[in-house]
């Protein structure tokens, strides 16, 4: 009977988002995903730009974030010593309990004001690369992304450190045995046995990424833009709405932004969606075939 | 263990009706949020009348009192006319708020003179560095760093930005026509912070950035404000008295659709404007009704200290009594 209703409580959500949101698509249609003009005052509202942004800033975050994470994991399982597991693994986890909120005052005020001192002109040196073109502002998608790779550091490194632990000791000698080094054996043996572990971790901290809203509305300056430049500001589709939601007024504007909330829902269905088909073609394929 | 739950429960249904009486609910606008709660908390106190208020938001609040599921509504932007009409509300003006334009500039102190189109030319993304002649010529003697405009507004839908917005389109034909006024509306330059605070962060963090707050958070936090120039021409400082200067020169109608941004008169600030609570015509709850009209009518004798204190400015009394008469006469209970 829980999960009848976990299931009905989601069809709810969609059938609402659907319904609230039919206003826009009779106005807009399909052109909404392409429109690039988000306009309450004439009324025009168009998706591009939050969608560019969330997943912008999101796979920037995904990049920051996993070298760092399976390098802790990789720290924490192969390498560390026993007396230095504990209270690691303990930090690492109390970043994920710190709540997005003080996340994004961190960012507003310790982090884009170093970000616009030093980091940004450092890089607006390689201004022929389109990533670091305009101005140095500090607040845009570079900080951003910055602090989502953060927050979603702990919930890639702890699963993958579980998964990591699963590895059979019997592969890790194998490996050994056949004339490894410390770093093959990790990078051979068990980082592709934990594959699949890893690429659920990924997916997790990718759709956490997607939805995370105080901490990015706080630092990523609200601007409907689309540029790859990381100085640039940006949005996503969870910082407008919960900027503009409180006080739309006007039926269209209210409904442009359910619409919004109901493209990030497709958005993570379709992500979730293919993250199983891949771990399900992955695991088709390595059954027979250990290492 | 039963009979003690039974025997708390049956105390606690004794004890509800001791303390009841009329309650009043509100919902609506967060700008006047700080004033309101403190307002109903000391009328309360005196009076024992409770009266519960959701800062949800302008757009929250007309929805919510349209619907009926709240007794008045807080809306910063007053509505339209038909609006009224359609929906069988009335509105009127509380208390007043002046918007300050702040900035960050190393080297220059309070006081920065800008005029009106200089104004509308750094929103509109046209003024680019601060050396601009056009902002030197206002002000001699100020050395102004050759830096960059970083233009901040809010991200979030706010009276503040409506009556920034009002006074720009007043200011600027260009304005008018590419941008328009309102809660939220789509910027032509510049990063939005969310909330009053979020700008002023931005403004503070970031050298060479302009923005605009509501007064109180630029006095509380320290930040420099900038001299604006009026219709008739004088470089004026936010404050309680430009503010009700230019609140005593503006056209009331019948429906309190007010707007005194860019008023005329010499020691007019041009960057102000009310906000407004909305009721039915027809209050269905006689109780409630009556409950209200008190209120109102001990905001408009004693709330005054609460306001300034606050830095919020509170009506001319004519106004007030305006208020009153026209309360009078529309709303039933």
């Amino acid at each position: 009977m829980a999960a009848a209703s976990i299931l009905l409580v989601a069809a709810l959500v969609v059938y609402e988002l659907v319904s609230r949101s039919s206003p826009t698509f009779d106005a807009f249609g399909f052109a909404f995903l392409a429109g690039r003009r988000w306009d309450p005052v004439s009324e025009v509202y168009g998706a591009l730009p939050f969608i560019w942004g969330t997943f912008y800033t999101s796979v920037l975050a995904l990049l920051l974030a996993l070298p760092v994470s399976l390098g802790v994991a990789v720290f924490l399982t192969e390498l560390a010593p026993r007396w230095l597991k504990g209270p690691i693994g303990f930090l690492i986890e109390l970043l994920a309990a710190i709540p997005s909120l003080v996340y994004g005052l961190w960012g507003l005020f310790v982090l884009a004001p170093i970000m616009q001192a030093t980091v940004q002109p450092f890089l607006a040196k390689y201004d022929y690369l389109p990533f670091f073109t305009g101005y140095p502002l500090g607040l845009g998608i570079m900080t951003a992304s910055v602090i989502v790779a953060i927050m979603i550091i702990p919930t890639i490194s702890s699963i993958s450190r579980d998964v990591m632990y699963t590895v059979p000791e019997t592969q890790r000698e194998g490996g050994l045995a056949l004339g490894m080094t410390r770093w093959e054996v990790v990078s051979k043996v068990v980082i592709p046995y934990s594959r699949s572990g890893i690429l659920g971790s990924v997916i997790l901290g990718f759709g956490r990424a997607l939805g995370e809203t105080m901490a990015v509305t706080m630092v990523i300056g609200n601007t409907p833009k689309i540029s790859l430049s990381l100085f640039e500001p940006g949005y996503t589709i969870s910082s407008v709405l919960a900027n503009e939601f409180a006080e739309a007024v006007g039926k269209l504007h209210v409904s442009a932004l359910i619409e919004l909330g109901l493209i990030l829902f497709v958005i993570s269905i379709i992500m979730n969606s293919m993250a199983k088909l891949l771990l399900w073609r992955m695991n088709r394929y390595s059954a027979g075939t250990r290492l | 263990m039963k009979k003690l739950l039974l025997m708390v429960v049956a105390l606690l249904m004794f004890a509800v009706p001791a303390f009841a009486g009329v309650a009043l609910n509100g919902a609506g606008a967060t700008f006047p949020y700080p004033l309101y709660s403190k307002w109903f908390y000391s009328y309360e106190k005196e009076t024992g009348v409770k009266i519960n208020y959701q800062s949800i938001g302008s757009g929250g609040g007309i929805a919510q009192v349209k619907a009926g599921t709240v007794d008045f509504g807080a809306s910063d932007a007053p509505l339209k006319g038909e609006d009224l009409r359609a929906a069988g509300l009335f509105q009127f003006p509380m208390v007043a708020g002046v918007v300050a334009v702040v900035y960050n500039l190393p080297g220059v102190a309070n006081g920065l003179k800008l005029s009106s189109q200089n104004m509308a030319s750094i929103y509109l993304g046209r003024i680019k560095k601060w050396s601009d002649p056009a902002i030197a010529k206002d002000n001699p003697g100020v050395k102004l760093p050759d830096m960059p405009v970083i233009v901040a507004h809010r991200s979030d839908g706010s009276g503040t930005t409506n009556i920034f917005t009002w006074y720009l389109s007043d200011v600027s034909a260009d304005w008018k026509a590419r941008v328009g006024s309102g809660t939220a509306v789509d910027w032509p330059a510049g990063i939005g912070g969310k909330g009053n605070e979020g700008v002023a962060g931005i403004v503070r963090q970031t050298r060479g950035a302009i923005g605009y707050v509501e007064l109180a958070y630029a006095k509380q936090n320290k930040i420099p404000y900038a001299m604006v120039g009026n219709r008739d021409g004088n470089f004026v400082n936010p404050s309680d008295d430009t503010c009700k200067a230019a609140a005593a020169n503006a056209f009331i109608p019948d429906d309190f659709y007010v707007k005194f941004t860019n008023s005329s008169g010499e020691n007019s600030y041009p960057i102000a404007g009310f906000t407004f609570l909305i009721v039915h015509k027809n209050i269905k709850d006689h109780a409630k009704g009556e409950a209200f009209m008190k209120f109102i009518d001990w905001a408009y004798k004693n709330g005054d200290k609460d306001a300034s204190s606050l830095d919020y400015v509170p009506l001319p009394d004519k106004l007030k009594k305006k208020v009153k008469a026209a309360l009078a006469r529309e709303v039933s209970y």
